[in-house]
């Protein structure tokens, strides 16, 4: 074995909860033989909105006629003016929606306003919206609108597996994203860059399960895709979805906190749908982006940083007064530092 | 990155599904996954269910945490 | 309009004073009918528990109870929880204009119920109507009076080491049965809030053991934060562990389904106890036979709550920061 320290990222911030509950980390070999150190990754959706995309939407939940509509993880992310909460508190209407059809519904129920969805999400939510656009085209809805603020995951994996400033030794893959897009775009990721990946489930026993497959792998210096969530992810994933999410979005290039502009890793509406753009119908004025001082989201969602390295963190930086994102996301890596220790 | 729960599935009226996740019922759409069937488990997400769970892995999952339990019983006494 | 609740019904005029006397007939007692400005009572011994609360809940009706039934068994439960038989209870509403007659009248024969259940006498109270807009429906306030007849005072500071920690039933059931009440999610199951009166069971228990050192009722905030608060004031450590917290599975999946931690959801008929650990066994049977002990005091890692995982590891479980919303990640 080549060296004794292995450092593995959990590219999901699902697994991040999910580790920091069952308290995973302190049953992890830290032996002169064996050290395993896991670090968080890019992908909670919320951590890496980019502040314009978070000002857009509050900006959009301000014009008159304007329902406000997003999943409850969007609500407390703080925009330059407050939060989507805070917008709700000053009489904008906004509502935490279960699922894109949800806000669908309330179009359908209020056709005198607008129904703006904040679309946040991987892989495996942005086809339930397109699926969600495709029935509003259907039935005909013409006050639906969505904001685009979804991600691709491979093309930050490769910039994270190519970068030399992290020391990433090999990846948690994210189970659910997995369910969608199968094991086959990680093959580029394992063999190119030579990191061990390992797609997992969220049960304890599947983490623990992934983290040994990896451990094994670097061990044998392998550099395989393997899925230890066989009961959920085929190798070739769920094609329907991916058709769907297809015909309504095509790739874009997307702003991502912390990484910067990633050449096609967002996704907006192909021309047939631009009209239900909420970009588009809704011109807004965006405050220019300025660099939170101090704040080092941008390092943590690279594995370059732990949250405890910031200097916010617990002191300025904390889940009721967040400055960055990995701290107002429940999944964010600060909140679950913050929360589980 | 995204929650999902399985589920079973008890009624299919076109695309959309009645599915039971253990004493919890809820409508769900069949909007993004093909060949489904009654019985069937599901992974649910945002109100979609996004991929089939096969039933005997899943419980091999189960008897595994079991498993490890005992161990980390045994340990800590 | 004569079907709903106007400002003239809080206007001091005719329709307030026939509305007060509606009420005071249902609520019939001795000290309620003199219609004096305060209630005149006789109470045994010399040391009395005393407890407010306002209750503002959303929506009114909710499965397994309304804020009427809140209303009492809230205020009843924190004067038990000092060890306390609670007699006496205020009632006070503030109604915005518009509320349904009929509302009011279901809200009051539920506050009936429950008060008679709990063997507490509504003997003063209060309405207020106010413009449109300027309330949401109704807000209640109740106060309770009770007596303490044994020496124990039940603080969060009198927990000591070495005491078990039992809780009488399963948790989070209120939160999640209001919040699929509240936010139409569209879920469809038997959960229902576990809102009513802890008497017989506190009562059972006091009978059981002289070496109770704690009671709390986990309700806002849940049993995560009860603990919080108990390890705080107490300044001493807890030890919690995650497999025996009893949570039926419904509520569990609902949990699960929406991103919420169940140890942080609200509970209305639950509460905790504090004992030595001589008396552990005693107290948990008085509890009743869903009653688990769930951990224990400890001298070390003061004021923290540390939480014994399913896989034998620990983490630390924290104060709540914020109300939990429905997440997708």
């Amino acid at each position: 074995m080549k060296a004794p320290k292995i450092k593995l990222m959990e590219v999901c911030g699902t697994h991040t909860m999910a580790i920091a509950r069952a308290g995973i980390k302190k049953l992890l070999p830290d032996t002169v033989e064996l050290t395993v150190e896991l670090v968080s990754g890019p992908g909670c959706p919320v951590c890496v909105c980019s502040q314009s995309d978070i000002d857009r939407a509050v900006e959009v939940s301000r014009i008159k006629d304007v329902i406000m509509t997003t999943f409850g993880d969007m609500m407390r992310v703080p925009g330059r003016r407050g939060s989507l909460e805070d917008m709700k508190r000053k009489g904008s209407d906004v509502r935490v929606v279960y699922s894109s059809l949800d806000a669908l519904n309330i179009a359908k129920g209020n056709p005198q306003k607008k129904v703006v969805f904040m679309g946040i999400g991987f892989e495996t939510t942005s086809p339930t919206i397109a699926a969600t656009i495709l029935e509003a085209k259907k039935q005909k809805i013409r006050n639906f609108f969505v904001l685009s603020n979804f991600k691709l995951i491979f093309p930050a994996l490769e910039a994270l597996a190519g970068s030399k400033k992290n020391k990433i030794d090999g990846f948690i893959c994210p189970g659910h994203v997995s369910v969608i897009t199968g094991s086959i775009p990680y093959e580029k990721v394992a063999k190119r860059y030579k990191k061990p990946s390992v797609i997992t489930g969220f049960e304890t026993i599947d983490i623990l399960k992934g983290i040994e497959r990896l451990i094994n792998q670097i061990k044998n210096r392998e550099y395989k895709v393997e899925i230890a969530y066989k009961r959920a992810v085929k190798k070739e994933g769920n094609p329907t979805a991916r058709k769907i999410l297809g015909s309504v979005f095509e790739a874009s290039d997307s702003e991502w906190r912390g990484l910067g502009i990633i050449k096609k890793s967002g996704l907006k509406l192909r021309k047939k749908y631009r009209d239900f753009g909420a970009e588009t119908r809704f011109k807004v004025k965006i405050p220019k982006t300025r660099k939170m001082r101090g704040c080092a989201c941008g390092e943590v969602i690279q594995g370059i940083k732990s949250p405890r390295d910031c200097k916010l963190f617990k002191k300025t930086c904390t889940p009721q007064n967040p400055v960055g994102p990995c701290m107002v996301s429940s999944e964010g890596s600060c909140a679950a530092y913050y929360k589980y220790g | 990155m995204c929650l999902a729960v399985p589920a079973k599935i008890k009624s299919i009226d076109k695309k959309e599904a009645l599915v039971d996740f253990g004493g919890v019922q809820k409508k769900i759409s069949l909007g993004i996954l093909d060949g489904v069937k009654i019985g069937d488990y599901v992974l649910v997400h945002a109100g979609f269910a996004i991929g089939k769970v096969k039933k005997a892995e899943a419980e091999d999952t189960l008897k595994a945490l079991d498993e490890l339990k005992e161990v980390s019983k045994y340990e800590s006494a | 309009m004569d079907n709903k609740i106007t400002l003239a019904h809080g206007n001091g005029g005719r329709l307030m004073h026939e509305l007060i006397e509606k009420l005071c007939l249902k609520f019939s007692n001795k000290i309620l009918n003199e219609m004096a400005d305060a209630a005149e009572l006789n109470v045994p011994g010399n040391k009395l528990a005393f407890s407010t609360d306002s209750y503002v809940v959303k929506p009114l009706f909710f499965p397994g109870g309304d804020i009427g039934k809140l209303a009492v068994c809230g205020t009843v439960n924190d004067i038990l929880m000092k060890g306390a038989k609670p007699l006496f209870i205020s009632l006070a509403f503030i109604i915005e204009e518009g509320l349904e007659l009929s509302t009011l009248d279901k809200i009051t024969q539920s506050i009936k119920k429950a008060s008679d259940k709990a063997k507490i006498q509504v003997v003063t109270g209060d309405i207020k109507v106010v413009e449109k807009g300027s309330a949401d429906k109704i807000f209640i306030n109740t106060s309770g009076i009770g007596v303490i007849a044994h020496r124990g005072r039940h603080i969060g500071a009198k927990a000591k080491t070495g005491d078990a920690i039992i809780i009488n039933g399963t948790i989070a059931e209120h939160g999640i049965a209001v919040l699929n009440a509240r936010e139409k999610l569209g879920f469809v199951s038997s959960i229902k809030s576990d809102c009513r009166n802890l008497n017989f069971e506190v009562g059972r228990c006091l009978a059981a053991s002289k070496n109770i050192s704690v009671m709390r009722d986990p309700t806002r905030g849940g049993l995560a934060m009860a603990l919080n608060e108990i390890a705080l004031s107490s300044n001493l450590g807890i030890e919690i562990n995650e497999e025996s917290i009893p949570i039926k599975q419904s509520v569990k999946k609902m949990c699960d389904i929406l991103g919420f931690d169940p140890l942080y959801i609200a509970n209305e008929g639950k509460f905790i106890s504090f004992v030595d650990k001589k008396d552990a066994s005693k107290v948990k049977k008085a509890m009743g036979k869903n009653a688990r002990i769930i951990g224990k005091v400890v001298s070390n890692h003061k004021k923290e709550v540390q939480l014994k995982t399913e896989i034998g590891s620990s983490r630390i479980l924290a104060m709540l920061e914020s109300d939990q919303l429905p997440r997708i990640c």
